[in-house]
């Protein structure tokens, strides 16, 4: 199995990958059994229709999806904070929000998130729903100088030492004991090969360990929770592809490492340091990817992207520090036979002649407040869209304005095939009538 | 007036101009001529951003330069100087959300464009933005926003505005990640901003420059 997947080329993995899909197993290896032969048979047409879009061609009909944050629970009557620390009631409220709305595909209700897991290992880096935001409201970013400018050269020279030697204690209260660990690539030989583990002594970092078995088995509890709710949406006729996620090596450090401050700075002060830690990350982000496609065994690999939108960034920033390295790590990721799910979040029209130029059929692109029109000119040529209902118009429109605005849509955008209808950014608040609106459009309006 | 130093600063060449300004000091230049160097680098910087030159890393580097310089001055300005201004905004996220970098940006593009600017921070409760305009008695405020959850919260901080009795005394603009027209009517505000350009250009129209 692994000569022949070594040998196959990008083309023979991507399609492997969907025969998977179609044929799915459950954990005993045995055939999945769904629960009922309608189910089987949506399932299977749903997944040849993602199939056809994110490879270029006409299927039956335009594939609807809705892709949301809090929205599902929060409809629900819930509070976030409530679907963050009760994984039963999150997954449950998930299951109700699919079957109300029978998408094509979904990305599970792992969005929540775990809260007594952020609560054990003390994540500092969000903020999240009774722990510095309010109940009702979603868990938010604390930016911040994480690593410090001085720092390139440890994280060029060992990123995963700089992880977790430096980083991961700044952004998780209960990982101090790791500053104390010994790099593992000086375990070599015989000869003072105990002092190494001496630190595994000492109170903090058996504090640290502690905290870790304690957070391992509540990620467990929410990792089984979700996974059960994906496994048996499945069952029902529901499909997920999303395999794992990963980033462009400029968000890597420009949203959580060097925060928005320092990376632009860098730019000016260390542009050489920046560029050579970018260019570490790339086939680290691409593992990344690969290995959660491989533990999941779904083949959508999503990219959130930031600070190559508008604005952010000249032109010619864009061209030297964010897109080489994103490509490469696309490039990367298909050939692995993974396919790339990248978010153009905010606006992306001054950048659609630069990012067309990937190989055709092979990623599928979340479009948010770019024209679409102008996206399928250009991007959409090679790949598949998705999008863009707008976020206000979900909350504070009609039905009837959804209805006209996801028409216009598929007359645009779903030329030809490689478009899937879809709202265009991750919401919380909406009224479901109107993301119901947004569905029904697609399936009445959107056959070929 | 160093035509030198504006270009050092403008041209983002930090090393030098930071250079210049310590040569400048011991050779007695007065503090507050410098300062003007600053504030002219600063327009060309405005309007380099508004011409589609100039992006985000410039703001960042110019704000950087800015502040250094600030620092090396600052001890030697008059104390009882004045500032001149063309007006005075209020400035904040509103409650529940804490994203800044955009509101950051407005905040400093108002500063160069020659306001007052107070800035509230995030997570802001509409009392908070009424107590300001009482005290500070802006006549622009503006509410930034990230998240779909904002936009409630926007309309209530426009309603608390209005049963204040101050609505009439300000005029209102809101922006961040998800703000539209729709949002704009929904909540009751003036006018929304797609970026910090647009917030200059609003204020400008409602206050004058």
């Amino acid at each position: 199995m692994d000569k022949q997947w070594a040998k196959m080329s990008a083309d023979e993995k991507q399609e492997a990958a969907f025969q998977k899909l179609l044929a799915p197993k459950d954990p005993a290896g045995n055939d999945l059994q769904f629960q009922s032969a309608e189910a089987e048979a949506n399932y299977k047409a749903s997944i040849l229709r993602i199939k056809d879009a994110i490879q270029l061609r006409e299927p039956d009909r335009v594939p609807v999806t809705v892709l949301p944050s809090m929205f599902p629970y929060l409809n629900a009557g819930m509070t976030v904070e409530e679907a963050m620390y009760d994984y039963d009631k999150c997954t449950a409220a998930f299951k109700q929000f699919i079957l109300e709305l029978k998408p094509d595909m979904h990305i599970g209700a792992s969005a929540p998130g775990p809260g007594k897991f952020y609560e054990i290992l003390d994540y500092k880096l969000y903020s999240w729903p009774g722990h510095g935001v309010a109940p009702e409201y979603s868990y938010q970013c604390n930016e911040g100088e994480y690593m410090k400018a001085d720092e390139y050269d440890l994280l060029i020279t060992d990123p995963s030492f700089y992880f977790r030697n430096f980083y991961l204690p700044r952004v998780f209260g209960a990982l101090g004991g790791f500053t104390m660990l010994a790099p593992y690539t000086s375990i070599l030989e015989m000869y003072g090969v105990g002092f190494n583990f001496v630190p595994f002594a000492l109170p903090p970092v058996q504090a640290t360990f502690q905290a870790l078995f304690e957070a391992g088995a509540e990620a467990l509890k929410w990792a089984m929770a979700t996974g059960g709710s994906d496994a048996e949406l499945t069952t029902l006729g529901f499909p997920t592809i999303l395999g794992g996620f990963t980033k462009a090596p400029f968000d890597v450090l420009g949203d959580t490492l060097r925060g928005t401050k320092g990376i632009m700075l860098d730019i000016y002060r260390r542009p050489e340091k920046l560029l050579e830690a970018m260019d570490r990350l790339i086939p680290i982000m691409i593992g990344m990817g690969v290995s959660a496609s491989q533990q999941t065994g779904n083949p959508l690999i999503f990219i959130p992207l930031h600070k190559g939108a508008d604005g952010f960034l000249s032109d010619e920033q864009f061209k030297k520090f964010y897109w080489p390295q994103l490509k490469q790590v696309m490039m990367g990721l298909i050939e692995n036979g993974c396919i790339p799910f990248p978010a153009l979040e905010g606006h992306w029209s001054s950048r659609l002649e630069v990012i067309q130029d990937i190989p055709k059929g092979k990623t599928v692109w979340m479009v948010d407040q770019t024209d679409m029109a102008k996206v399928k000119a250009t991007l959409g040529q090679n790949a598949c869209l998705i999008g863009n209902v707008p976020s206000s118009m979900l909350k504070l429109g009609t039905p009837q304005e959804v209805r006209e605005y996801a028409r216009q849509l598929i007359d645009t955008a779903g030329q030809g095939g490689g478009f899937i209808l879809s709202n265009g950014a991750f919401f919380d608040e909406a009224k479901m009538e109107n993301v119901k609106a947004m569905v029904e459009a697609g399936r009445e309006y959107g056959v070929y | 007036m160093s035509q030198k130093l504006i270009d050092a600063i403008a041209d983002m060449r930090e090393d030098e101009a930071l250079e210049l300004v310590t040569k400048m000091a011991e050779r007695g230049v007065e503090p507050l001529s410098i300062l003007n160097d600053v504030k002219a680098a600063m327009d060309v910087i405005g309007q380099r951003y508004e011409e589609g030159d100039y992006f985000l890393p410039e703001l960042v580097m110019a704000g950087e330069i800015m502040n250094q310089v600030m620092v090396m001055i600052k001890p030697a300005l008059a104390e009882s100087m004045e500032e001149e201004h063309l007006g005075k905004v209020v400035i904040g996220t509103v409650k529940g959300d804490i994203h800044d970098i955009g509101k950051d940006i407005v905040s400093f593009m108002l500063k160069v464009g020659g306001y007052n600017v107070l800035d509230l921070g995030v997570d802001v409760p509409a009392q908070k933005f009424v107590q300001a305009i009482r005290e500070f008695q802006p006549q622009v405020v503006a509410l930034s926003g990230f998240l779909t959850l904002a936009f409630d919260q926007m309309k209530a901080t426009v309603e608390a505005i209005e049963k204040a009795g101050l609505r009439d005394r300000v005029k209102i603009m809101i922006g961040g990640g998800q703000i539209d027209e729709a949002v704009r009517e929904y909540t009751g505000a003036d006018a929304y901003g797609k970026d910090a350009i647009v917030a200059v250009k609003l204020a400008n129209s409602w206050i004058g420059g």
